[in-house]
């Protein structure tokens, strides 16, 4: 393992770095700490970070760095469908709720004629 | 420098370029996994409150019971690395040892998680008892099934080194299974997170 010195402290890094985000993610919610959720996506991009770099060796390659781009494209992608939807299951619970129940049902039945 | 290549370097090339070539297309299909797990986690986020009536996040998670869940994998990954390094140098019985350690620690978070999965049906809290339920069964199942998938796969490549040894192909086929181990720990990163950590403040 002589050779791998530097690749060992890598992963170990990458290893203690995971180990204390997840620790303290857990111990904050514990801890009942209030504003916690902006803390628990912080550590958790964080975490997300260490692996990529110290265990997937992301960005370790050299131009062209396809992989850099691949996982470029698909976090655009993702942040799309994810954003997207809670957008627009969020406005469909919102115009919903400020209907009353006949309302709501005559608004059913319209749509439904139009064929939606 | 008119030197042409010997037979065993060219090889050596060849088998690098082809481990390059595996290891970006294999990359390529986790990013698409990274789409269907991130339509399965929308689905969550927009369902986590329609509990029916129903028990929540709150009532059922066992939060201990997650966080050792989440530390035996993450040290499974950091054995699975450890593993490529000494793959590197050709260690086999290092290798074959590591993986071993690797398959058990899995096998672990797996029984854990299906030992939390019958609890909770057993209790009536089934996927079917409400859209919370059904989002966080289909989520966290499909990352199950994929662990399941990966420790059926770390069996097959012990059995590949049992019988043919570190070649090239061996070696190639490792590295693809360490990439995908890799990527369920960083899935998991975010099952963590989102659906345990944030569904019990």
């Amino acid at each position: 393992m002589k050779n791998h010195a530097k690749s060992f402290w890598n992963l170990l890094t990458g290893f203690l770095l995971s180990v204390t985000l997840t620790l303290c993610a857990y111990l904050v919610v514990i801890g009942h700490a209030q504003g916690v959720v902006v803390v628990l996506v912080a550590l958790a991009l964080a975490q997300l970070m260490a692996q990529l770099v110290f265990f997937l060796h992301f960005g370790d390659e050299q131009s062209p760095r396809w992989n850099v781009l691949a996982f470029c494209f698909m976090a655009i992608v993702l942040f799309i469908i994810v954003a997207g939807s809670l957008w627009i299951m969020y406005s469909l619970n919102y115009n919903m709720m400020t209907m009353s129940p006949d309302q709501k049902n005559m608004y059913m039945q319209t749509q439904n004629n139009k064929g939606f | 420098m008119n030197q042409s290549l010997s037979a065993h370097q060219n090889e050596d090339m060849v088998d690098e370029a082809r481990q390059g070539v595996s290891a970006l297309g294999f990359w390529l299909y986790l990013m698409t996994d990274c789409l269907l797990f991130g339509s399965l986690f929308a689905t969550y986020a927009v369902l986590r409150s329609s509990t029916y009536g129903g028990p929540g996040g709150r009532e059922l998670f066992d939060m201990p019971f997650v966080l050792a869940e989440t530390l035996i994998l993450l040290t499974s990954s950091f054995v699975c690395g450890l593993v490529m390094l000494a793959a590197k140098d050709s260690q086999r019985k290092l290798v074959m040892i590591g993986l071993g350690v690797v398959g058990l620690l899995g096998a672990v978070f797996l029984v854990l998680e299906l030992t939390e999965f019958t609890r909770f049906v057993q209790e009536g809290h089934g996927w079917q008892a409400s859209a919370f339920l059904s989002a966080f069964f289909t989520l966290v199942g499909t990352h199950g099934l994929h662990i399941t998938a990966g420790l059926l796969w770390v069996g097959v490549v012990m059995w590949q080194i049992h019988r043919k040894g570190l070649t090239h192909g061996v070696v190639r086929r490792l590295t693809l299974f360490s990439l995908f181990w890799h990527f369920l720990d960083v899935i998991w990163i975010f099952i963590f997170t989102f659906v345990y950590l944030l569904g019990v403040i």
